[in-house]
């Protein structure tokens, strides 16, 4: 499924937009609102995170809003059945650390899919980690979408690319997650470097927060990932996250368009 | 003095303990750990390194540490009770094995800013005294809370030239300091080394860190037998994350008569909540890039330790305790706070020498079973570091207020 979605935004010669929610945030109610909403507002793919109690590679804003999600009361099946509530009609990745995943048991991704999710990342589980669980995942119902970082050497780039499906998500620069106040020079650079490493569709993230960012990144890549300001957005209220989504939604067209 | 570890042999296998360990961080630590796994290798496999760090341990570290006696625990244990000092060592306690031995491969990679976490402060001690030493800068991830419970190393630590720089998530302990300490690394890892503090982390930490301190045992077992003409019938350690007793316990482990006990906080008790056994009441999963035992809920979230010792207060253990512990090799045991608590004064009083908490609940255990060894047996105690840092906090408990 999200090949198809990206096969399409290609004919349309679009670019897609890729929104990382917390599941649970700013509440478990407000959540549903907000995945529905972003979806209407032109999000072309949605990233719900679990929740978990230590996320190593988040920065304060992600991490604030998980542990808002759990003293909520959320969980990885709260997860599940967020998703099976919202159906908001674009495809949704579960994006989560390995060990709540472990924890669901070994029906876990099927449930997944059952509640409507087409792909899952795990963002603590590289490829060559546990060849064994790795090999779980990609047999099982999702896509299983990788990660690219600056770090990465290209060698390394073609082996994620093999094991990977859906698109590769690549992360823009040095550091964990939050918003940021510019785009890194060399991301049109980064993005081409792995195109020749690897066929799948290339979303960049990390620090993307400006409609006028994400017009920039859409000039190089397939996607473009909105994670910490959104979050921050959706703390501050539903209507501001939406009204960000459709604003990002139409400055990437029109720099598409324009190009 | 030479005192080589073994090179490891590159892949997969190298990077687990039966089950455990693995490399379950973020994409971009990934070149950084196989970056560290090569570095590594080719130090131990080099002379001029061993020679570097065995000066720095002798000379400066003040190694080998000694063997002591201790009577009158003895006594009343019913055993012959030595201690292996690693209290005597610069800084005061095992941590410093490590901290020059990884500083000294950060000056080989060509990296000059350190990152650390610490509990206790005693391993964020060393690693701002090794930098100090090498002249490299040094960073040190600590929770608020332990910075109140030991705050007498934060000084030393700010003395030496180190950053402190409080942490203030989840725990505000030592959880969340190396959570925080791991995310520095992700943005600075093509300039700045982590030295983790023990036997945890993900490969290539556990197991080298381990090869650093099994110094310890390599020594204690020579000196043992000299002194004795046996073998130890039992080799006691506390177990936080698990790199003192991984480091006495590496050179018996192929003495199979030699039982290995280690030590965990019981906390208030193994029926509360409030305790850091991982190994005696959790269950495998991974944290901070390696699976282990781990305390944590049904639904996967890591559950919040708790220990009066700032250094085992970890709700995980080293994957290779973890390999020890289902294989059978070792067993590992408890003590609870106030009975650590009742060992610090006890050890102190019969013998002069107040160890670390951390220790203590190595002691409190060997207390709580007194008699169970014959009299002819000698059992080897790891005194992993002195109490100094822990007097004050000591001394406002109640068991201590006249
Ligand atoms: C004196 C002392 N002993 C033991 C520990 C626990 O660590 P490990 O289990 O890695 O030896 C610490 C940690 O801070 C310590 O300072």
């Amino acid at each position: 499924m999200l090949a198809e979605r990206f096969a399409a935004l290609r004919a349309e010669g679009r670019r897609a937009l890729v929104c990382y929610v917390t599941a649970g945030h700013p509440s478990p109610v407000q959540s549903e609102a907000l995945i529905r909403g972003i979806a209407g507002a032109g999000a072309d793919v949605i990233e719900v995170g679990v929740p978990f109690s230590d996320p190593v590679a988040d920065g304060p804003t992600i991490q604030s809003s998980s542990f808002a999600a759990l003293a909520a009361g959320m969980t990885f099946d709260g997860t599940l059945a967020l998703a099976s509530r919202a159906r908001p009609g674009v495809p949704l990745v579960l994006f989560t650390y390995l060990n709540p995943l472990l924890a669901a048991g070994s029906d876990a991704l099927d449930r997944a899919r059952d509640a409507g999710f087409s792909g899952v990342l795990v963002t603590d589980l590289p490829v060559g980690a546990d060849a064994e669980r790795e090999r779980r995942i990609s047999g099982g119902p999702l896509d299983f979408v990788r990660l690219v970082a600056p770090t990465t050497p290209d060698d390394r780039m073609a082996i994620i690319g093999r094991h990977g499906s859906g698109f590769v998500y690549l992360i823009s620069r040095l550091g964990v997650t939050g918003a940021r106040a510019d785009v890194p020079a060399d991301v049109g650079a980064a993005v081409r470097r792995l195109r020749s490493a690897c066929a799948l569709p290339v979303c960049v993230g990390f620090g993307i927060s400006t409609p006028a960012q994400a017009a920039e990144v859409a000039r190089h890549a397939d996607g473009v990932v909105v994670g910490s300001a959104l979050v921050q957005a959706a703390g501050r209220s539903v209507d501001e996250a939406v009204a960000l989504v459709a604003a990002m939604r139409a400055a990437m067209d029109r720099a598409v368009a324009a190009a | 003095m030479s005192d080589r570890v073994a090179a490891p042999a590159p892949g997969e296998a190298e990077r687990r303990f039966g089950p455990y360990g693995g490399q379950y961080v973020p994409e971009t630590l990934i070149p950084a750990l196989e970056q560290l796994e090569r570095a590594y290798a080719s130090a131990v496999a080099d002379r001029g390194f061993q020679a570097t760090l065995d000066q720095l341990l002798g000379e400066y570290a003040g190694r080998p540490s000694k063997l002591t006696d201790a009577p009158n625990l003895s006594k009343v244990i019913g055993a012959r009770v030595v201690l292996k000092r690693e209290d005597l060592n610069h800084t005061g306690a095992h941590k410093i094995n490590n901290a020059l031995a990884q500083a000294l491969l950060a000056k080989r990679m060509g990296k000059r800013r350190i990152i650390a976490e610490t509990g206790a402060g005693q391993h964020g001690v060393a690693t701002a005294t090794a930098c100090a030493r090498l002249g490299l800068e040094c960073v040190v991830y600590m929770g608020e809370e332990d910075m109140r419970r030991q705050a007498l190393n934060v000084f030393r630590m700010r003395l030496m030239g180190g950053t402190v720089i409080p942490v203030t998530s989840g725990t505000r302990t030592l959880k969340d300091a190396t959570s925080e300490a791991i995310r520095d690394w992700v943005g600075s890892c093509d300039s700045s080394h982590y030295i983790i503090g023990s036997v945890v982390g993900p490969a290539p930490y556990p197991r080298m860190v381990r090869d650093f301190q099994a110094i310890i045992g390599r020594e204690a077992r020579a000196q043992v037998l000299e002194r004795t003409g046996v073998l130890p019938q039992s080799v006691v350690a506390c177990v936080g994350g698990g790199s003192n007793a991984i480091g006495i316990f590496h050179a018996f482990v192929g003495d199979r008569e030699v039982e290995l006990i280690g030590v965990e906080a019981a906390g208030k008790g193994l029926h509360t909540a409030e305790h850091s056994a991982s190994l005696a009441a959790g269950r495998p999963g991974v944290l901070h890039g390696a699976l282990s035992y781990l305390l944590q809920d049904a639904a996967g979230q890591v559950h919040p330790a708790h220990s009066i010792s700032a250094g085992l207060d970890y709700p995980g253990v080293g994957p290779e305790h973890a390999y020890l512990h289902d294989s059978g090799r070792a067993t590992y045991v408890s003590c609870t706070d106030s009975d650590a608590l009742d060992a610090f004064a006890k050890m102190s009083r019969l013998e002069g020498i107040i160890p670390a908490l951390e220790t203590a609940h190595a002691v409190g255990w060997m207390l709580a079973n007194a008699g169970r060894w014959a009299p002819e047996h000698v059992v080897l105690l790891c005194v992993s570091g002195r109490g100094d840092k822990d007097v004050a906090q000591v001394a406002q408990s109640h068991t201590f207020r006249s």
